[in-house]
């Protein structure tokens, strides 16, 4: 292409803006409509995945090309399906954790938060103030680490390779907090029905503050290599565009949704596990396009970064547990000396918690959208039907309306910003 | 600065050397210990496989929650898997001569994972990552395969749910030691598997 | 959540509208509202809801199944209804037998419910009518049997190690 403006790359990279990049059409996106075309051209079925770099995982996608246009995409879907909702049946509650952990692998305190929700709900039980606390902390520093491992690998895949070490640089210092606090760096199986496993050890939260004290930092870099890149501008500005209203129909939530404009957080809307307490924004885009998505995000972990700053401060002191002895396990010191104790500890840890019959859907805010655990009670001590409302799956079927029309490159673009997690879309 | 001015001259000395024995000028006991220092005798195939336990290209492949580790191991700059030189991914099988499993194998995607073993040039390693991938581990259900080696040959099995990054940089030393005793021939003659060859 | 009157009133105008015997019952249940109601009205209702109620619920953020096994009739589909206006949700909740589970889709009115109907379809066999693509989406298409249904074996095989390669002989067998 042509230097249309003048001057070396280098000084156009760094006065790049928006503005200057403008509304002008991006070179191959003014070819026609599938339907304007003649009939004489031809079309041409992809096969993208399971097994291919841009998919995220095992993805797989049928997508019909005209061209370099896409005219169809089907997603199919299935290939890590793991029988997680199954599996839980022949589990007991407790036991249940380890498994829903386990479904979308990069927001495994939220799968946990939003089992642990349902069962609470059913069991009536009261979380501890301190439990809510710790559970915000941990699950606002795990969306952070999941929009950061997203952007390492978003950026990729549209080429911007540093982002990916620079991100998984940055989640590997969240990965150390969960360490610290939960024995593991990926499914902590930190909460627990009732509020959270143990008390954070002494220094975590001197640790987590020096985390926060160098992250705003960090999304400063990344804003700075990329907000202005122009092949970061031009890729994302305008593809994968669906209107707010088809995104709702869609069922879609979470930050695409926010990108278009819509500021639905459950968090503020519904609050729960004490999200009322902190004082923070819903980021939203205007035009929905992958460009707005991308800015939700990072401003997002902006946001998650002040909440945890406000749980840290407000840490309020207290039992991190529900005191139920017919839940929680009883405190171990307590084993050699009370009787009661000890029995309370063998009939959980052998049998399990028995939860009185009914059925409880437990919504949560996911970095992805709207993560629901919806759990059928039958008054035994296993779920007789455990299912994850997963955003990741409802989200996907938006794949084919951001992708229908445009080039296929901007195609891999959608995929990217959309987030897909095969383990929560398959379970 | 004064140290380094030193190491060039150290260098130009040995060039120099390395001249004058070109001429000639090196002789019995001077050029034993020249020979002694610089020349290393080993056997082809050894060098084959050292060159080889250096240069592991692996298939960029993940499944599930371990290939967020296993990504991490290549990406992150605290684990940097090219030290063993194996950062080398190749998303396509027909470079790549290394696969690691990284989740759970579903019954729906072990004939791809054959399919993309079997298109992977020889000599080929495998290493199944995690408990889901070696054995289905918590998982053992309708939807998943127990363990990956039921329809591929495993040569190095990681444990953990998921391992840790460090875990799995020790499986590939231990794999790169397996390279070096191995001469590498196909996995038919490693596992003795000779017969099984499918007739298209 | 609508309080339990709320979900009474709610129950009123449907059973008003769409039919005497659309709600089968309502459940008020840790502060969680359920509608009940007959398998062939669910489209009807739903379409009520979404589009002729006074509260209108206009979001539909899950699908899900659920099998009752010793109950009758066996098989449950809830549709969590939201309304993001008045921040609350509402469950519809209909049960099919197992012999013939069928039930309208509500493709039409929910776009969403497509991917979340096939997975219904896929793990516990019920067939939506009108949906236009109602395939397996989880399991291989030549899969059989659904899987999730309680009656369904967990499946899974004993994993062979060193220790227990006596124990299990003709494993591979």
């Amino acid at each position: 292409m042509a230097d249309v403006r003048g001057g070396s790359y280098r000084e156009r990279e760094r006065s790049t803006t928006i503005d200057v990049v403008g509304d002008e059409p991006i070179y191959g996106t003014d070819v026609p409509n599938a339907a304007d075309l003649e009939p004489e051209h031809e079309l041409m079925t992809v096969n993208l995945g399971p097994h291919h770099p841009a998919t995220h995982g095992v993805l797989r996608l049928l997508t019909t090309l005209e061209g370099e246009t896409v005219t169809d995409i089907k997603p199919i879907i299935g290939y890590v399906h793991t029988g997680i909702e199954k599996s839980c049946e022949d589990q007991e509650y407790w036991k249940a954790i380890t498994f829903v952990e386990r479904m979308d692998y990069l927001a495994y305190y939220f799968n946990a938060m939003a089992f642990c929700m349902a069962v609470e709900t059913l069991l009536e039980e009261e979380v501890p103030k301190r439990a809510q606390y710790l559970r915000v902390v941990h699950l606002e520093l795990n969306r952070i680490a999941s929009h950061l491992f997203w952007i390492a690998t978003a950026a990729l895949d549209i080429g911007a390779i540093t982002m990916l070490w620079w991100g998984c640089r940055d989640r590997d210092l969240v990965l150390d907090l969960f360490e610290m606090s939960g024995g593991q760096r990926l499914h902590t199986r930190y909460f627990q029905v009732g509020g959270v496993f143990e008390d954070v050890p002494p220094g975590w939260a001197a640790k987590c503050r020096e985390f926060l004290a160098v992250m705003p930092e960090r999304i400063d870099q990344y804003e700075a290599l990329l907000d202005r890149n122009e092949i970061w501008v031009r890729r994302n500005r305008h593809t994968g565009v669906v209107p707010q209203e088809q995104l709702l129909e869609l069922g879609v939530t979470g930050p695409l949704l926010r990108a278009s404009g819509h500021p639905w957080d459950l968090r503020k809307a519904m609050p729960y596990s004490s999200y009322e307490d902190f004082d923070f924004k819903i980021p939203v885009g205007t035009v929905g396009d992958n460009y707005d998505r991308y800015r939700v995000r990072l401003a997002e972990m902006r946001e998650s970064l002040k909440i945890v700053e406000q749980a840290l401060d407000g840490m309020p002191e207290g039992p991190w547990i529900t005191p139920n002895r017919k839940v929680a396990l009883p405190p171990r010191h307590e084993l050699a000396t009370s009787m009661e104790a000890l029995i309370h500890h063998f009939k959980l840890v052998t049998e399990g918690f028995r939860v009185p019959p009914g059925e409880a859907y437990a919504p949560i805010e996911s970095p992805r959208g709207e993560l629901g655990c919806f759990v059928v009670a039958d008054g035994s001590a296993k779920p007789a039907r455990v299912h994850m409302r997963d955003p990741s799956f409802v989200n996907l079927q938006a794949l084919a309306p951001m992708g229908e029309g445009g080039l296929i490159a901007d195609f891999i673009a959608s995929i990217a910003m959309l987030d897909p997690i095969l383990g929560g879309i398959d379970r | 600065m004064e140290v380094k001015r030193q190491k060039l001259d150290g260098l130009k000395v040995r060039q120099a050397r390395a001249q004058q024995m070109l001429r000639g000028d090196l002789e019995g006991d001077d050029l034993e210990k020249y020979v002694e220092e610089r020349v290393l005798l080993t056997r082809f195939e050894d060098a084959q496989n050292w060159a080889r336990k250096n240069a592991i290209w692996p298939l960029g492949f993940g499944l599930a929650c371990c290939a967020i580790e296993m990504i991490t191991v290549i990406g992150s700059p605290r684990n940097d898997l090219s030290r063993f030189g194996a950062e080398v991914i190749r998303f396509t099988p027909r470079q790549a001569d290394m696969l690691i499993l990284s989740g759970r194998v579903s019954v729906k995607m072990a004939p791809v994972i054959r399919r993309l073993y079997d298109q992977m040039l020889e000599p080929k390693w495998v290493i199944s990552m995690g408990a889901c991938a070696s054995s289905a581990g918590m998982f053992n259900n309708y939807a998943l395969v127990a363990g990956a080696d039921k329809f591929l040959p495993v040569d190095v099995y990681v444990p953990g749910c998921p391992p840790r990054p460090e875990a799995l940089m020790f499986g590939i030393i231990k794999l790169q030691e397996k390279i070096t005793g191995d001469p590498g021939l196909g996995w038919r003659e490693r596992y003795g598997a000779e017969g099984t060859e499918e007739v298209a | 959540m609508p309080d339990a009157t709320g979900l009474e009133l709610i129950a009123q105008r449907v059973r008003d509208e769409v039919g005497e015997d659309a709600v089968s019952g309502t459940t008020f249940f840790r502060r969680q509202a359920t509608l009940q109601v007959a398998p062939g009205s669910v489209r009807d209702v739903l379409t009520f809801l979404k589009e002729a109620d006074a509260e209108p619920w206009d979001f539909l953020s899950s699908v899900h199944g659920c099998d009752y096994l010793p109950e009758e009739p066996r098989l449950g589909v809830h549709y969590q209804l939201l309304s993001m206006a008045r921040q609350d949700r509402l469950n519809v909740k209909t049960r099919v037998g197992a012999d013939e589970p069928t039930l309208p889709s509500v493709i039409e009115l929910f776009p969403t419910a497509n991917h979340q109907e096939r997975e219904v379809y896929d793990m516990f066999g019920v067939v939506f009518e009108g949906h236009p693509d109602l395939r397996r989406i989880l399991m291989p298409e030549d899969y059989e049997g659904y899987p999730q249904r309680r009656d369904f074996p967990m499946g899974g095989e004993p994993v062979l190690f060193t220790y227990n390669e006596k124990k299990l002989p003709n494993w591979y067998g």
